[in-house]
């Protein structure tokens, strides 16, 4: 009795063999590193860039150990902290901002592990230490600019169909057209919904008002949905060029919810240069210069972005917003003066082709728009001091150059002044377009040192805790206690081991859930001993440890079956650290009841099975 | 087995402290109610350490005269360590840094630990899924119970999860300690735990009336609980060990948590003997009841 065939030790080995494997990586120490990638993230790291790297360091005498290709990336791998930086220094005075240089610390697992996808534990920032930042896309704004457009479209159109407008607006998000007659009216209404029409339903919700011959048009959730999604869509990539700038060795940078994004710096020491450069609320515009012909209603006049005092009209209608730019480098024209290539996605080229093909030789104007910021000190209603923030949008003109000839998907602005000047402009254009303006809604800014304190902390409870718990154990249960501890050190390695496999972050929460999951991890245990001792009074000690065991399952099972119902809820409702805390939670449940149940019960059947005991210490 | 300890012989004492408790804490919640921590409150928290400690009422001070009014500044830890929270501007993000560079600018210089800013959208957010999410938690709770015993324990262990949770909010509230969303956390996994231990007794008692001994409901109840007893107070005990050392040694910024789950395991074991007990005393179980074996008992017999 109380015998596991070879089959059932066997699984259990190889699941212990399994996750030790797995938890191995966290031993470890890292090592520091630097990343170097192309400003361009069109570019892969090549061997020509290997080259270059290894050769300056080799002329500045840079003691180095490893250098290779990885993801796009050069990683070169140091003996120590000062040899890191001193090469950033040498490598950034070097290549400039034709590269990025990311600090890193490398962590040395062997290839033989990292080959079967062996990894260390991903630190969360509160362990790392690092900035989140959570940035909500302000969808209205966006929506205001289309229907702008929209606007503009439709009265170009409706001119030309020689529709009678008495007048146009854009109110709470609705665009009214009034008409004369009610002949334009009707034509509006055909025009309208024979533009509706998408291809994931209509796009338009319209209002007739036949009684004054008004009709107003809002966008559809359908629309506004696919505005959103849009939005959203080209803000997390111009987030992530952004951050690629900061040069940060692991960024995240996802959505969140339905307008959203969560952009996660581990390891930035600054992170006030690091929110300047992710919350410059940058767009561009692409506007044709006003001409005489252009109503005094239908221009807008703007100063210059370098000079305070000189001032041009444009008009009001925007060609190309800079959302359409999907590329823009420099260059030299045939003069050998500095030049500004452009590349717009389809439909940016289609829109420019329209604004262009009337208009060759007049000037095209690239506007910067730019949200910033006022802080003012005023007194409130109670008259205190407190400081107000208002947000304004300011528009400033960085280029206004003559169209030589009708423009497309790709072309050049000329006449953009110093070689320094046309690559400022370039990245502008690159990096500069935002769909639509964000704010941040949730910002955690964690110290290097503060990190290391926590973990250290951490670790110190972890190791508190447990010999606490073992003693005890120990003391109390002699050999069954004896173990219940060896389960429960398999059950740190296992939950180690999965949350390095599974890629999950551990957080401090999650190391509190890891100290929590110690202390209860032997309840399982306790229970099956409690019922050991119990059936000891009624049966011989073999079928009182079957017994014990068997019985306590059902009682395990359910109480642990509740709490990972818990587990779960707080992963979907928590953020960041308590999702933390719930993944190790989780993990640990379902491990320590593999361990306290399987791994016991191979321990005490080792130790008593089919032997013939006569009395049982418990 | 002789029964030791005839707990439910004071179980309307147990009924009354219960009673009075959660009462206090009802009422403490709706009067004074809970001190929201950053997450749920919206606002920016600065945390600064520096070399010497320093005068939080000049800084208190500073702060008020340059325009950040509704401030708090306390220590944090240690005297070295300060913390400074700054109620929501309009949802203005910068405050952090405003704060911190007023600071060095005074001639307070030390070393920025952390900076944490929610907007005051987020914070609605937060506390809305908070208590959603506990809602569900506790229904999904109950309808597993009931659905694994009988409904009178899924009322007795909801009964008792509902007087955990509002007992220990109750003491939030009334020592204003800061409520965020680690102790959110903390009661959630204070749930997990306290039905833990629910089950265990439950399921003995469940195992007792099928039994079918000639025994009056409140001996077999008592006997239940005798039986569990040891097992209650070995696992209370490892997991008070662990979280005091969490308490202890685990630092500033999870000691709201470990004191909510300490809290958590003490309510919790009482409560498993006392308000789950007293709830099936008080629905009248019967072997009745519980008279049909489930057939899944046998299956999972051969498991392990």
């Amino acid at each position: 009795m109380n015998k596991f065939s070879i089959t059932q030790y066997l699984l259990i080995l190889t699941v212990l063999v399994f996750g030790f494997i797995y938890a191995l990586p966290n031993l470890f120490p890292t090592q520091p590193s630097i990343q170097v990638a192309y400003t361009d993230s069109g570019k892969s790291a090549d061997q020509v860039l290997l080259n270059d790297l290894n050769k300056l360091l080799s002329t500045n005498q840079v003691e180095y150990e490893d250098i290779s290709i990885r993801d796009n990336k050069i990683v070169i791998k140091f003996p120590n902290l000062e040899a890191q930086l001193a090469s950033k220094t040498i490598l950034q005075k070097a290549l400039l901002d034709k590269v990025i240089v990311a600090l890193n610390l490398e962590p040395t697992t062997p290839t033989w592990l990292k080959d079967i996808g062996g990894k260390p534990v991903k630190l969360g920032l509160d362990l790392s230490g690092g900035v989140h930042f959570l940035l909500e896309v302000d969808i209205e704004t966006a929506q205001q600019g289309r229907l702008e457009l929209l606007l503009d479209n439709y009265r170009k159109t409706f001119k030309e169909d020689r529709l009678k407008i008495t007048s146009s607006s854009i109110n709470d998000l609705k665009l009214n057209f009034k008409f004369n007659d009610r002949e334009s009216y009707n034509k509006a209404l055909s025009k309208y919904r024979l533009d509706s029409p998408g291809v994931n339903g209509l796009q338009y919700i319209i209002t007739e008002r036949p009684s004054s011959n008004t009709l107003s048009l809002e966008y559809s959730d359908v629309a506004l949905r696919e505005i959103r999604d849009y939005a959203v869509g080209q803000n997390l990539t111009t987030l992530r060029n952004r951050v690629n700038e900061l040069g940060v060795s692991e960024p995240i940078v996802q959505r969140q919810g339905s307008n959203r994004i969560v952009v996660q710096l581990p390891g930035v020491q600054d992170p006030t240069a690091a929110k300047k450069i992710i919350g410059k609320t940058a767009n561009l515009e692409f506007r044709l210069e006003a001409n005489s012909r252009t109503s005094p209603l239908r221009k807008e006049e703007f100063n210059f972005k370098e000079n305070d005092y000189s001032t041009a009209f444009l008009e009001k209608a925007v060609v190309v917003s800079g959302d359409r730019v999907t590329n823009a480098s420099t260059g030299f024209d045939e003069s050998g003066l500095s030049q500004v290539n452009i590349t717009l996605d389809m439909q940016g080229g289609r829109a420019m082709q329209k604004a262009t093909s009337g208009n060759i030789g007049r000037r095209l104007a690239v506007l910067f728009v730019e949200q910033k910021n006022k802080s003012e000190l005023v007194i409130n209603k109670n008259g205190n001091k407190v400081i107000e923030q208002t947000s304004y949008i300011e528009k400033n003109i960085i280029s206004l150059a003559t169209i030589q000839a009708v423009l497309g998907t790709s072309f050049r602005i000329t006449g953009v002044g110093s070689p320094q000047e046309a690559s400022e402009l370039a990245l502008l254009l690159r990096a500069g377009a935002l769909a639509a303006p964000m704010k941040f809604v949730e910002e955690r800014t964690v110290g290097p040192s503060l990190g290391k304190e926590n973990i250290e902390l951490g670790m110190r409870s972890i190791m508190i805790g447990l010999a606490l718990v073992v003693i005890f154990m120990t003391f109390y249960y002699r050999i069954f206690g004896l173990a219940a501890n060896i389960s429960l050190l398999i059950n740190l390695v296992l939950i180690t081991g999965i949350m390095s496999l599974l890629g999950a972050t551990l957080t401090l929460p999650g190391i509190a859930g890891i100290v929590l999951t110690v202390g209860m991890a032997v309840d399982a245990n306790v229970l099956i001993f409690a019922r050991i001792r119990e059936e000891l009074k009624e049966k011989d000690p073999q079928t009182a440890i079957k017994d014990g065991f068997s019985r306590a399952f059902i009682t395990i099972f359910d109480a642990n079956i509740t709490t990972l119902i818990a587990a779960l809820i707080l992963y979907v409702i928590g953020t960041g650290p308590v999702k933390g805390f719930a993944i190790t939670l989780s993990i640990g449940i379902l491990t320590s009841m593999f361990t306290a149940i399987i791994c016991t019960r191979a321990m005490v059947n080792l130790i008593y099975g089919n032997k013939n005991i006569k009395e049982l210490k418990i | 087995m002789d029964i030791r300890f005839q707990f439910m012989k004071y179980r309307k004492i147990a009924g009354l402290i219960s009673i009075f408790l959660f009462t206090i804490s009802v009422l403490s919640l709706s009067f004074r109610g809970l001190s929201l921590g950053l997450d749920f409150s919206g606002g920016t928290l600065v945390e600064v350490t520096y070399e010497t400690p320093v005068d939080l009422e000049i800084i208190r001070d500073t702060l008020k005269d340059n325009g950040f009014e509704d401030s708090q500044v306390i220590n944090f830890g240690t005297n070295l360590d300060v913390l400074i929270k700054v109620a929501d501007q309009n949802g203005n993000s910068s405050v952090g840094d405003s704060v911190y560079s007023l600071l060095t600018e005074k001639g307070f210089i030390g070393e920025l630990k952390r900076v944490e800013f929610v907007g005051p959208q987020v914070g609605a957010e937060l506390r809305d899924q908070g208590g959603l999410g506990m809602l569900v938690a506790l229904f999904m709770i109950l309808m597993y119970v009931a659905f694994r015993f009988q409904y009178k324990f899924a009322l007795g262990a909801v009964t008792a999860l509902g007087h955990d949770v509002v007992i220990i909010l109750g003491l939030f509230s009334i020592f204003a300690w800061d409520f965020d969303l680690t102790v959110l956390a903390a009661l959630l996994a204070v749930i997990g735990y306290s039905l833990n231990d629910t089950i265990v007794v439950s399921d003995r008692i469940r195992e007792n009336f099928r039994l079918q001994r000639e025994m009056e409901p409140q001996m077999m109840i008592d006997l239940s609980l005798n039986q569990t007893l040891g097992r209650t107070v070995v696992t209370s005990l490892t997991t008070l060990l662990v979280l005091f050392a969490l308490f202890i040694f685990g630092g500033e910024m999870i000691k709201g948590f470990s004191l909510a789950l300490i809290l958590g395991v003490l309510v919790g074991t009482y409560s498993s003997i006392y308000v789950v007990a007293n709830m099936l005393m008080s629905l009248i179980l019967t072997q009745e009841d519980l008279a049909i074996p489930e057939p899944e008992g046998a299956d999972f017999d051969e498991l392990p």
